[in-house]
């Protein structure tokens, strides 16, 4: 549905380096990518907004790369929403009507989706009178009222306040699950691209650094910098030598063969298993290690604990419920397990 | 007692100072005419022609940096390109040339001896002495404010505005005329406030392409070179609150509480 093929965007202070993946029919697809990354570039190219140096970009089979914004069908939901401020929330949904061709159940489309959308009590409302989540719903509004083939969708959870993020990320689920539209959003958090996506892309620095399905690229990330994306905490470069992984002077079996190429081990921080020292649990064996806790965060219903063994730091997150029943504190020797089919090999 | 910074108080009374600075001179001399001079002066056709030979081509030269002004501006707002500092700076030229040399340089470019000049002057368009002479000028010295002001006014738009505008099928041209228009209107009326506010008060450049057909300004200055402070007072005063009014009643109209820039 749509293709990116070596896209790159040469900005002054910034280039996006030959992008390239593809987003099935009617599939939900992010790009994941700190602040900076090239997101929005991303997307501001395939919308036909930013002009590119160089590559294709294919909607439906057809090459769009020439065409201007207008004549693209894509619909873009922005962060910050970009409503018109001088238009009222009916006209700001009615912008672009006037520039595509009328069927004759258009009004009855339109009142349906500003029904799903739970707009009807607020169409002569102006914009400033408007919350966070009613905003983006009239921004959501606006961009499928013209029925685009294509939604693309700029971080639009990040600005808002916890509770109408839940509310809008479920919107976004059932919206694209009862439309079948595709739709492509950019994030930095990669807990909303678990919750939406099928597939996502990685992207950093203005390269894409692995594309596949969310699941995938959360269990398997192929770089140091995707595993710090997703959540892996403890990174360490490592040598392989007879089905063992060796950090610093730290030696872990491993649960299967490793590519020659392969340079670091990583480990989720709810994957370590950790023990008071003088509990003497599971001592001695291969994939368990002694280490001095140096700081405990807590973090509400969870907390991260953090142990330095052999100049190696190490963090390990726990139910803060534990901390007492394990006896662990700060300051205190701990026993840390590693489960070696955990340690992921890159 | 609360005690009171010693640079707070420095500050109020440099406030003070400046604002008497700009307000006394001005109070003194609307004070000092008496009405009856103000009435005789207003009855003269020729302070009235004057004044209104002022406001015209100044509301001219507003309305010329609106129509060429505007799509410049957005030029310079919306697109980087090579070479756009310079084009800034000669934006700022006019501001900072000596008045005088002004009307030297587009008189430089009227008269028969360049090509300019002689096409139009076969064009029957006259600069020196001319109203079209005047309206140049300070055109020339007015543009400056229209395109500086329009152009903080419509970087002030944030660009995803138009950027959904062109998403949801409009034009650029659309997306101008729907988007940035009504909300950059606001600051286009303050340039024009601002450019017609410099074009009104234009002497050194008027005075050598055109002594007659005479401004107020120049007039002001004849006034007060053959006759005296006294004579000239009236006019000034007339000046400014023509100059007060219109203004007030751009400003009046102005939709301030619908446009938010």
């Amino acid at each position: 549905m749509i293709a990116v093929e070596d896209v790159c965007v040469q900005l002054p202070g910034f280039t996006l380096d030959a992008v390239s993946f593809r987003v099935g029919a009617s599939e939900f697809f992010t790009i994941l990518g700190p602040t900076g990354s090239g997101k929005t570039l991303i997307l501001e190219s395939i919308a036909g907004l930013v002009p590119i140096t160089s590559g294709r970009i294919l909607i439906g089979g057809r090459d769009m790369t020439d065409l201007p914004p207008e004549r693209r069908g894509i619909g873009i939901v922005y962060q910050d929403q970009a409503l018109f401020p001088h238009l009222s929330v009916a006209r700001n949904i009615r912008y672009g009507l006037r520039y595509w061709p009328r069927a004759a159940d258009r009004e009855e489309k339109i009142s349906q989706l500003i029904q799903r959308l739970n707009l009807d009590h607020l169409l002569d409302r102006a914009i400033i009178n408007l919350s966070g989540g009613e905003r983006q719903r009239v921004a959501l509004a606006r961009a499928l009222v013209v029925a685009p083939e294509i939604l693309l969708l700029d971080e639009p959870l990040s600005a808002l306040d916890p509770n109408f993020r839940e509310e809008i990320r479920y919107l976004l689920k059932s919206l694209h699950h009862e439309t079948g539209i595709t739709v492509l959003m950019v994030t930095h958090d990669f807990a909303e691209a678990h919750f939406l996506a099928t597939r996502t892309a990685v992207i950093s620095a203005g390269r894409i650094e692995q594309v596949g399905p969310v699941v995938e690229v959360f269990n398997r990330p192929i770089s140091p910098s995707v595993a710090t994306f997703v959540g892996m905490k403890n990174i360490f470069e490592a040598r392989f030598e007879n089905g063992m992984a060796r950090a610093g002077p730290l030696a872990l079996p491993l649960a299967g063969p490793v590519d020659s190429a392969c340079r670091f081990i990583t480990l989720r921080p709810e994957d370590i298993r950790i023990y008071s020292a003088s509990t003497g649990a599971k001592e001695n064996a291969s994939n368990s290690f002694i280490g001095l806790v140096t700081r405990i965060d807590h973090q509400g219903i969870f907390c991260d604990v953090w142990v330095r063994s052999d100049g190696l730091l190490w963090q390990v997150m726990l139910p803060t419920s534990q901390l007492m029943e394990k006896n662990i504190a700060e300051g205190c020797e701990v026993r840390l397990q590693v489960p070696p089919e955990k340690i992921h090999v890159m | 007692m609360r005690r009171i910074d010693p640079f707070h108080t420095l500050a109020a009374v440099c406030t003070l100072l400046v604002v008497g600075f700009i307000v006394f001179p001005l109070l003194e001399m609307i004070r000092q005419p008496t009405a009856a001079d103000l009435k005789a002066s207003l009855a003269d056709a020729d302070v009235r022609q004057a004044i209104w030979l002022s406001i015209s081509t100044s509301g001219t030269a507003a309305l010329i940096s609106f129509v060429f002004g505007t799509p410049f501006a957005y030029l310079l707002a919306r697109r980087d390109f090579k070479g756009k500092r310079f084009i800034e700076s000669v934006v700022d030229l006019p501001i900072m040339i000596p008045h005088p040399v002004i009307g030297i340089a587009i008189l430089s470019l009227a008269g028969r001896q360049h090509w300019i000049g002689r096409v139009a002057t076969d064009l029957g368009v006259r600069v020196m002495g001319s109203l079209t002479g005047i309206v140049i000028v300070l055109t020339f010295v007015g543009l400056p404010f229209y395109i500086n002001t329009v152009k903080n006014g419509i970087e002030a738009i944030p660009r995803r505005l138009e950027n959904v505008s062109r998403s949801l099928g409009a034009t650029a041209f659309g997306t101008f005329r729907r988007v940035t228009l009504p909300l950059a209107w606001r600051s286009m009326i303050v340039g024009m406030i601002l450019c017609m506010a410099r074009a009104v008060s234009e002497f050194g450049a008027v005075v050598i392409v055109a002594y007659h057909p005479m401004t107020a300004p120049v007039m002001i200055y004849e006034r007060f070179t053959a006759y005296g402070l006294r004579y000239s007072q009236p006019v000034a005063v007339w000046l400014i609150f023509v100059c007060l009014g219109l203004f007030l009643m751009l400003r009046w109209l102005n939709p301030a509480g619908r446009t938010r820039a």
